[in-house]
């Protein structure tokens, strides 16, 4: 068993923590920095619960060893409210209920941002293909869908704010 | 075009109370750590029926950091074994099940021996190290074996599998079938699926020696059934026991039940004096989260040469599993298979046969909807078999044979169904309008002759809601029939409503809370809602069979309009007219002159910090409680219809979803935001039951897809948009009007798809069977066609 420390930044903030071989990034940052917002729904790459942010791309948590993130910068759902897009999707997800239990949120958040970032104006099929990574057991993703599309609306039409 | 509503009930309000959620702080089970907390891991069982010859725990424990293995035997000199055999079901046999095997276990997966260590990793690792020497048992695994008259026994006590055999309706049946014009015969399958909570089920407990209490957290659906069980079970006082149930994420019946491994958990605590985590990990919630819906069953029915209902005539067999799930039993899920077929018409002569039948597989228990889905089903297929055999469009057939309300003078169905009033002629109605039924049969015959098979599929429903006391009181189990509000003025003027009832996700407290602010007019900021806690909550049921608004809403409308005539009182005195000229506006009262002054603050301020400046000198009460549940009503039944509309590859057996429709009545809708998405929701997972959940397990009982790589369930992209509309007939049960939703789409979409795919089969005179239909089961059914030919 490796007790290296890995550091990396998380949420803006430099870390060093002693990682074993055998954690995924999910449970460190889960466990070791008590940022609960990611969640474990699968523990296969499957349900996108646990989606979070990698120099910049989104990846399963689950699926990503601990000692993989070193010198990475990972961002977490609680921190990125301050993302212009993100905070517009959390608007919208809010506006259209778009979510119940509001475990798959934070993954499907993190998709959603994904796929504004390289799309101002997704179709319906765009939005529904780029979460389709995500499951969400609760709604019928119809008004997720609508958050998204919302969401996307909104920002481009208060790109020159 | 109907005026907006923008408060209180009826109005489209967002959940402010739950935007924590969406920026990820919710509270699960698992986010919550307490100091000293220890992990558990389960060694489970690797056979469908085995018997344990001796345990090893000496590796494990040497392992640092490992601070206990328990096994069966050690557990249950503390914990006695699940009973599930309720005193009002005729010939229900379910074996005791201990919180760990003793000796025999009978479903792989069953929890065997638990393993407690400082962290979850290391219990894992420990778990493995633990040797139990195996003896493997014969078993029976499916219906057909479980049935068959030389089956192993499921358990050794027992000498057949059959666990329930009861009749709905008359003995004999055969008149009707006799005079009739035809009759259409069935056969149906159902595959054994399992809810898939995106949140697996999780506990913490905390045994405190000193005080002698016990904490339990609990991703769960009724915090008060699972103190009584947890008393029960440990034999400790109910009132020394609290169950807290956090944010859940996601529950679906499979949440409602009293699992082993999850007393195995709180048992182990009490023996540690310890607080200790159980998470489940998704393959343990594959073998061992309540499974459902398994069954196969036949139905005839008769028909005059109209197309008028003469008779049904039914048998279900319904596979339990190894155990009755504790404390409702599996027997539900069978029981309303049987009885609701036939629901929403005049049947005419009735018969259904059910039997449950053991097996070594996991336990079947609630979810969503509750064997309705399965009645929906067969009824609307041998809707569509009669129509096509009297030669009338499908829509026609159910039109001439819904049933309104019970024949006069009658208290109940020929099934013992006690149905208050339908409104299915209304939905249907809606429903042709909406989806433009002619012209989609009349492009579908069109592209038949190109060879292109689309299908429409309809199905009605009846949903039981609100179900209470009349289910559960006489059949001896002792769970609460009530919901419960306990409402209270702060003296700022700001009201709590501790409710009995637990949200999931449903957003059930947002409406209730909404609900409350709209009574007096306040923004829904001004309500908190306080939920899931036994030490703040008063007594009550929590969630399941769709009862929260029917009646917790219920309960917390009658609270207000008590606490409303206190606070009249106290301002009439003030403004020296009648409690009956004064109203709330923007929480405020308004008198005969208008404006009083007197805002929730002012009245809150008055009675709690300045009685005597009250000119009747009577404080009234502060904190009002009312519970509700219907007295003369089972349960609340609401209804509709569901359509779609698709296209079948008949090469690939693939199924393209083109549009999706329903038309629910649930009585008042308090908001219609959360409404239609919890039913587009429940249809999606009836999608699901429909297309791809199967549990499959092998001849020899080993669940062969326990990951979500291989258990399939409905994602985004293969999702229709669903139309929602509705037909508001307010129930007369209760003042407020509102009926359940929670299940109306997982009851209604498996049938809507079953009956489309036959339609869209029928010019290749297949018909599917079995549940789920997968491109392989359509593929064998248009080929075993052709073959026929």
């Amino acid at each position: 068993m490796s007790e290296d420390a890995i550091r990396f930044t998380l949420n803006g903030r430099d870390v060093s923590v002693p990682a074993t071989t055998r954690g995924h990034l999910g449970d460190l940052l889960r466990h070791q920095f008590g940022e609960t917002g990611t969640h474990i729904g699968c523990e296969h790459g499957v349900c996108g619960a646990c989606n979070v942010v990698m120099d910049g791309v989104v990846v399963r948590s689950c699926l990503t060893l601990a000692v993989q993130v070193s010198g990475a910068e990972i961002e977490t759902i609680e921190h990125v409210g301050n993302d212009r897009d993100v905070a517009a999707l959390q608007d919208a997800f809010m506006a259209r209920n778009a979510f119940q239990c509001g475990y798959c949120t934070p993954g499907m958040i993190m998709s959603a941002r994904e796929l504004l970032a390289g799309n101002a104006a997704p179709r319906r099929e765009e939005i529904r293909d780029a979460i389709s990574g995500n499951l969400c057991r609760c709604t019928g993703y119809q008004a997720i869908v609508e958050a998204i599309s919302d969401a996307a609306e909104t920002l481009r039409e208060t790109a020159n704010d | 075009m109907t005026k907006m509503v923008t408060k209180g009930i009826g109005a489209p309000m967002p959940r402010e109370s739950a935007r924590r959620l969406v920026e990820g702080r919710g509270r699960y089970v698992d986010d919550i750590t307490l100091p000293g907390m220890l992990h558990i891991a389960f060694v489970r069982s690797p056979f469908a029926h085995g018997r344990i010859l001796g345990i090893d725990t000496a590796d494990a424990l040497e392992l640092p950091g490992v601070v206990a293995v328990i096994d069966g035997k050690e557990l249950a000199e503390i914990c006695a074994p699940f009973d599930t055999n309720p005193p009002g079901v005729p010939h229900h046999a379910s074996a005791p099940q201990p919180a760990l095997v003793i000796e025999e276990s009978c479903y792989q997966g069953q929890a065997v021996i638990a393993v407690i260590a400082e962290s979850r990793a290391l219990a894992e690792d420990a778990a493995e190290l633990v040797f139990v020497d195996w003896e493997e048992l014969p078993a029976a695994c499916s219906i057909e074996e479980a049935q068959s008259v030389d089956a192993a026994p499921v358990l050794s006590e027992f000498d057949n599998n059959l666990t329930l055999h009861h009749r709905f309706g008359a003995e004999d049946v055969s008149e009707a079938f006799e005079n009739a014009a035809h009759v259409v015969e069935a056969n149906f399958g159902f595959g054994r699926q399992t809810g898939v909570t995106l949140e697996p089920r999780g506990i913490i407990a905390h045994w405190d020696p000193r005080s002698e209490e016990l904490d339990v957290w609990q991703s769960h659906q009724v915090p008060w059934q699972m103190r009584e069980v947890y008393a029960m079970q440990l034999g400790l006082p109910s009132q020394s026991i609290r169950v807290t149930t956090p944010d859940v994420g996601g529950a679906f019946g499979l949440k409602l039940h009293a699992y082993a491994d999850e007393l195995a958990a709180v048992a182990v605590s009490k023996r540690l004096g310890r607080p200790v985590k159980y998470i489940v990990d998704r393959l343990e919630s594959f073998t061992s989260d309540a499974h459902a819906r398994e069954a196969k069953a036949t139905c005839r029915m008769a028909v005059d040469p109209e197309g008028h209902i003469l008779g049904i005539d039914a048998v279900v067999d319904s596979g339990f599993g190894a155990y009755a799930m504790h404390p409702r039993g599996s027997f539900g899920e069978a029981m309303q298979a049987a009885q609701m077929i036939g629901a929403p018409y005049k049947v005419g002569a009735f018969r259904a046969e059910v039997r449950g039948w053991r097996q070594n597989k996991a336990p079947s228990g609630a979810y969503r909807g509750v064997g309705q889905p399965i009645a929906c089903a067969i009824t609307e297929d041998m809707i569509d078999l009669a129509a096509r055999a009297v030669g009338i469009d499908p829509a026609e057939m159910r039109s001439i044979n819904y049933r309104s309300t019970l024949d006069e003078g009658t208290r109940a169905t020929q099934s013992g169904l006690v149905i208050e009033e339908l409104s299915l002629d209304a939905c249907l109605d809606k429903l042709m309008e909406a989806m433009d039924y002619k012209n989609l049969r009349a492009k579908q015959a069109a592209l038949r002759k190109k060879g292109i098979y689309r299908g429409i599929g309809l199905a009605s429903f009846v949903e039981l809601t609100g179900v209470g006391a009349g289910l559960y009181g006489p059949l001896g189990l002792p769970l609460a029939a009530n919901e419960a509000c306990r409402l209270t003025l702060q003296p700022d003027g700001s009201l709590t409503c501790a409710t009995s009832v637990t949200d999931q996700g449903q957003g059930t407290l947002s409406a209730i809370g909404q609900l409350i602010a709209g009574e007096f007019d306040v923004a829904p900021s001004m309500v908190r809602m306080i939920s899931g806690d036994t030490g703040r909550i008063p007594y009550g049921g929590g969630a399941w069979a769709s009862r929260g608004m029917a009646l917790g809403g219920e309960a917390a409308m009658q609270a207000c309009v008590r606490m409303r005539d206190g606070l009249f009182e106290v301002a009439a005195g003030i403004l020296q007219c009648e409690p009956n000229a004064l109203a709330f506006e923007n929480g405020e009262v308004i008198g005969p002159k208008g404006l009083s002054g007197l805002t929730l603050a002012e009245i809150g301020a008055l009675c709690h910090y300045r009685p005597y400046d009250i000119p009747t000198g009577q404080v009234p009460p502060m904190t009002i409680e009312e519970s509700f549940v219907p007295l003369n009503l089972p349960y609340i039944a609401s209804n509709g219809v569901h359509a779609v509309h698709l296209e079948i590859d008949s090469e690939l057996g693939t199924v393209e979803l083109l549009d999706y429709w329903v038309v629910d009545d649930c009585g008042t809708v308090v908001n219609p935001l959360l409404v239609d998405e919890q039913l587009r929701g429940g249809i999606v997972q009836g999608i699901g039951a429909a297309l791809y959940e199967e549990c499959v397990y092998s001849e020899d009982g080993q669940f062969t897809n326990g990951t979500l790589a291989d258990y399939v369930v409905p994602m985004a992209s293969e999702m229709p948009d669903i139309h929602v509309g509705h037909i508001i007939t307010p129930t007369r049960a209760s003042g407020l009007g509102a009926k359940g939703v929670g299940e109306a789409g997982t009851v209604g979409a498996p049938a809507a798809l079953r009956t489309a795919i036959s339609d869209a089969l029928s010019p290749l005179a297949a018909r599917v069977v079995k549940q789920p239909f997968t491109t392989h089961r359509i593929l064998e059914a248009a080929m075993a066609a052709e073959n026929a030919k």
